[in-house]
C-alpha cells in the first residue's frame, strides 16, 4: 500500500441553508485500498460524495489529490482527475446496446464516424479482463438482469482510466449471485490498482470486501476502522452512535495515531 | 448495422464467456434464419408488419384494378411521397427524442410562402429564396426546440402554438390572393416536375446504391473478421444484396422502360438523398447517437456528459428544415405557394408515416427509413382507393385504420417485449 493517498479529504465542511451536512470530516483512500463509507441515514455519505464527485463543491476543507491540493467545482473537475462516479440508479440507456453505453459521451471516432469495430473489440476485452459475463456486448442493456446492469454501469465507469471509483450502493437491489459477482468486480478493481469507495448499508457486502471501513455520523467522522480485526459489533456501534463516548473517541484517536506512525 | 441478438437475458451466467451470437452466426444461412424467428418471437418486429403490409397492399389493389403497379402509377407514388415524406425524415428525429412536432404543416406551408414571396413577388434569385426558406424552416424549429428544451415547455403545447402562430403567418404572407404559383421552369417547378429522362440515370442510380450496399456490408464484415469480432455470415450479404438489387432495378425498370414512363423523378432522388444522408447521421456519428440516447434516458445522457439542450433544439431545428423542404415540393406539385399548404392531413400524414414505418411513439427506436416505408404505405393506399374510384371519406378512413393498426403493433411489440425481458 503506497504512502501518499490518492485522494485525502481533510477537515471538509459543507452546509445547507441551516443544515450543517459535513462538519470536519477527513477520508484517505490509497490506491488499490477498498473503503468503505458507512452511516445511518442522513448521515452525510451521499454529500460527502457529492463533494468528491464535484456535485456540491466543498465549503470549507481541503481535498487533496496525490497529495496536492485541488479545487473540485463541478462534476467535469472530478472526470478530469481521475474520479469516476457509479450511481445508484446506473443512469444507462436502456435502449442502448452495451457497447454504446460503455462509450456513451466518449465514442470512438475515425474521421467523424463511429468507430464501432473498434468500441465493439475494446469493450469485449474490457468485459473480459473484468470477467463480466453477459450474453452479448450488442444486446440492449434492457434485456440485462440486476446484476449484469449493475456490472456494466462499472464497466462503464472504467472506460475514462479514472483511479478512484465510486460506487453508490452497488447490491442494494440485487439477489445473492448477482451481489456476488458485483462484490468480484469491486476486488478486481483493486487488484487493477484503483482506489475504491464503496458506500453500503450491507455489513456483509463491506467486511467482504472492504479494507477500512469509514463511519459517519450526524455529518461527522465517528471512526475508521480496519475491517480485519474489527467486529460486525463496533461498526455498528459507530453508525448508531452507541459507542460515542469518551472512551472510544480517545481509542479511535490513539489508533488513527498508531496507524499513520505504522504507515 | 449493429445487429441485435433477441434473447431473454439468462438470469444465471452462461456457462463460457463466448459471444452466444457468435454461435448462431456461425450457422450461416440457417443461423440468421433462427435468430431471425427468435427476434420476431421476442417481440423485436422492426420493419417486418410494414412490409407485409406494403406487399398486401400491392396485392389487393393489383388484383382489383391491373394498372395499380403500372409505371404511371409508381412514378406517382415516388412523386408524390417525395414532400411528405422529407417531412415525415424530421418527424422520425423528433420521435426519437421521444417528443412530437405538431407545427411541421404550418412549417412547410410557410417555407414554401417565404420562396414564393421571395422569389415571385420580390424577383430574388431563386436558388437563394429557396435557401432563405429552408432557413426560416430550421430557425422556427430551433426556436420551439428553445422553448421546449430551455424554457421547458411540453413539446406538445409548444409545437401546437406554432402549428396555430405559424399557419397565421403563412396566411398572412400570401396576402389577399392566397395564392403564387410557381413560375414556369422555376427550381421549385422542376422539384417534382424534372426527370431524368436518359434511360441511363435509373438504371446507374440502381447499380450505384446496389454496388453501395454490397460494398459497405463486405466492407463492414471484412473489418470485423479481422477484428476477430462476429461477422456477418456470407450467405446473409448474399439475400441482402439480392433483395436490394431486385428492388432496385425492378423500380428503374419501372421508372424507364413501360410506355408513357418519364424516366428518373428528380423528387425521389432528392428524397433518397435526404433518407441516406440522415440515416447516416443517425446511425454513424456521435451525434445520432447522442439524439437515441437523450430519447432513451435524458438524465443518463446527461451524465455521460452529452448536453442534452443542444440535442434537443437541434433536433427540432432539423424537423423545421426538413419541414420547409419538403415543403417546396409540396408547393412545387400543387402548383405554387397558397395559404392552406401544408394544412389539412397533412401533418396527420406524415406523423402517421413514420409511426407506420415502425418508429416508436415511445422515444429511443426507430429508424430513418420508416419515413418511406410508412410514406409508402400511405401513399400507396390513397393511389389505389383513388384508381378504385373510392371516395376520400373512405381514404380517410382506410388510413386511420392502418395508423391505428401501427401504432397497436408498437404498443404490443413493447409488452411482448418486456416479457422477454426487454423493458
Amino acid at each position: 500500500m503506497s504512502a501518499t493517498p490518492v485522494l485525502a479529504l481533510r477537515g471538509v465542511s459543507k452546509r445547507f441553508g441551516a443544515v450543517q451536512a459535513l462538519t470536519d470530516v477527513t477520508l484517505e483512500i490509497r490506491p488499490g485500498e477498498v473503503v468503505a463509507l458507512v452511516g445511518d441515514n442522513g448521515a452525510g455519505k451521499s454529500t460527502l460524495v457529492k463533494t468528491i464527485s464535484g456535485v456540491h463543491p466543498v465549503d470549507d476543507g481541503v481535498i487533496e489529490w496525490e497529495g496536492k491540493a485541488v479545487r473540485i467545482g463541478k462534476p467535469h473537475d472530478a472526470q478530469e482527475l481521475g474520479v469516476a462516479t457509479v450511481y445508484q440508479d446506473l443512469a444507462l440507456c436502456d435502449n442502448l446496446d452495451v457497447v454504446a453505453n460503455l462509450y456513451l459521451g466518449s465514442e470512438l471516432r475515425s474521421a467523424g464516424v463511429l468507430n464501432e469495430i473498434a468500441m465493439e473489440k475494446r469493450a469485449k476485452e474490457l468485459l473480459d479482463t473484468l470477467s463480466i459475463r453477459i450474453p452479448s456486448v450488442r444486446i440492449p442493456v434492457a434485456a440485462l438482469s440486476g446484476g449484469q446492469r449493475q456490472v456494466v454501469a462499472i464497466a462503464r465507469a472504467l472506460i475514462g482510466e479514472p483511479k478512484v471509483v465510486i460506487l453508490d450502493e452497488p447490491t442494494a437491489a440485487l439477489g445473492v449471485e448477482q451481489t456476488a459477482q458485483v462484490l468480484d468486480l469491486v476486488e478486481r478493481l483493486r487488484e487493477r490498482d484503483l482506489g475504491v469507495i464503496l458506500i453500503s448499508h450491507n455489513m456483509a457486502d463491506v467486511q467482504a470486501v472492504a479494507d477500512r471501513v469509514a463511519v459517519l455520523r450526524l455529518g461527522r467522522n465517528n471512526g475508521v476502522f480496519d475491517v480485519a480485526d474489527t467486529s460486525h459489533e463496533e461498526i455498528i456501534a459507530a453508525i448508531t452512535g452507541a459507542s460515542d463516548n469518551a472512551v472510544t473517541r480517545r481509542k479511535a484517536r490513539t489508533d488513527q495515531v498508531k496507524k499513520e506512525a505504522g504507515a | 448495422m449493429s445487429e441485435q441478438t433477441t434473447e431473454a437475458a439468462p438470469e444465471t451466467p452462461q456457462p463460457a464467456a463466448v459471444d452466444p451470437r457468435l454461435l448462431v452466426r456461425e450457422k450461416g444461412f440457417s443461423g440468421y434464419l433462427d435468430e431471425f424467428a427468435r427476434r420476431v418471437r421476442g417481440g423485436e418486429l422492426g420493419s417486418l408488419p410494414v412490409i407485409i403490409g406494403l406487399l398486401v397492399i400491392a396485392v389487393v389493389f393489383q388484383l382489383k384494378n391491373s394498372s395499380f403497379l403500372s409505371a404511371d402509377s409508381i412514378a406517382n407514388i415516388g412523386v408524390y411521397t417525395s414532400g411528405m415524406g422529407i417531412m415525415a425524415v424530421g418527424i422520425v428525429f423528433v420521435l426519437l427524442l421521444g417528443e412530437i412536432d405538431l407545427s411541421v404543416g404550418s412549417v412547410a406551408g410557410v417555407g414554401a410562402a417565404v420562396w414564393a414571396v421571395l422569389s415571385v413577388t420580390h424577383g430574388l434569385n431563386d436558388w437563394l429564396a429557396v435557401l432563405l426558406a429552408i432557413v426560416a424552416g430550421t430557425a422556427i424549429g430551433a426556436l420551439h426546440g428553445f422553448f421546449f428544451a430551455k424554457v421547458g415547455v411540453p413539446a406538445f403545447v409548444v409545437t401546437l402554438a406554432g402549428f396555430l402562430g405559424w399557419s397565421g403567418l403563412q396566411i398572412w404572407m400570401m396576402g389577399k390572393e392566397g395564392s403564387i404559383n410557381t413560375p414556369s421552369g422555376s427550381l421549385v417547378e422542376n422539384l417534382t416536375g424534372y426527370y431524368f429522362e436518359n434511360k441511363a440515370a435509373a438504371y446507374s442510380l440502381a447499380a450505384i446504391a446496389v454496388l453501395a450496399y454490397a460494398g459497405s456490408l463486405l466492407l463492414d464484415s471484412k473489418r470485423r473478421r479481422t477484428a476477430a469480432l462476429p461477422s456477418r455470415p456470407m450467405s446473409e450479404i448474399l439475400l441482402r444484396t439480392g433483395v436490394v438489387t431486385v428492388i432496385a432495378f425492378a423500380v428503374a425498370y419501372e421508372l424507364n422502360e413501360p410506355s408513357g414512363a418519364r424516366g428518373l423523378p428528380l423528387a425521389l432522388v432528392l428524397f433518397l438523398a435526404v433518407l441516406v444522408l440522415a440515416d447516416f447521421v443517425v446511425r454513424r456519428t456521435s451525434y445520432g447517437r447522442q439524439i437515441f440516447a437523450v430519447g432513451g434516458n435524458a438524465e443518463a445522457a446527461r451524465r455521460a456528459g452529452i448536453n442534452v439542450n443542444r440535442v434537443r433544439i437541434s433536433v427540432f431545428a432539423i424537423s423545421g428544415m426538413l419541414a420547409a423542404f419538403g415543403g417546396l415540393f409540396i408547393a412545387s406539385l400543387s402548383g405554387g405557394a397558397t395559404k392552406n399548404l401544408g394544412s389539412g392531413n397533412t401533418l396527420m400524414n406524415v406523423i402517421a408515416a413514420a409511426v407506420i414505418g415502425g418508429t416508436s411513439l415511445f422515444g429511443g427506436r426507430g429508424k430513418i427509413w420508416s419515413a418511406l416505408l410508412g410514406m409508402l404505405v400511405i401513399q400507396s393506399i390513397q393511389q389505389g382507393l383513388n384508381l378504385l374510384g373510392m371516395a376520400s371519406e373512405i381514404q380517410y378512413m382506410i388510413t386511420g385504420a392502418v395508423l391505428l393498426a401501427a401504432v397497436v403493433i408498437d404498443s404490443v411489440s413493447r409488452r411482448t417485449q418486456k416479457t422477454a425481458g426487454r423493458t
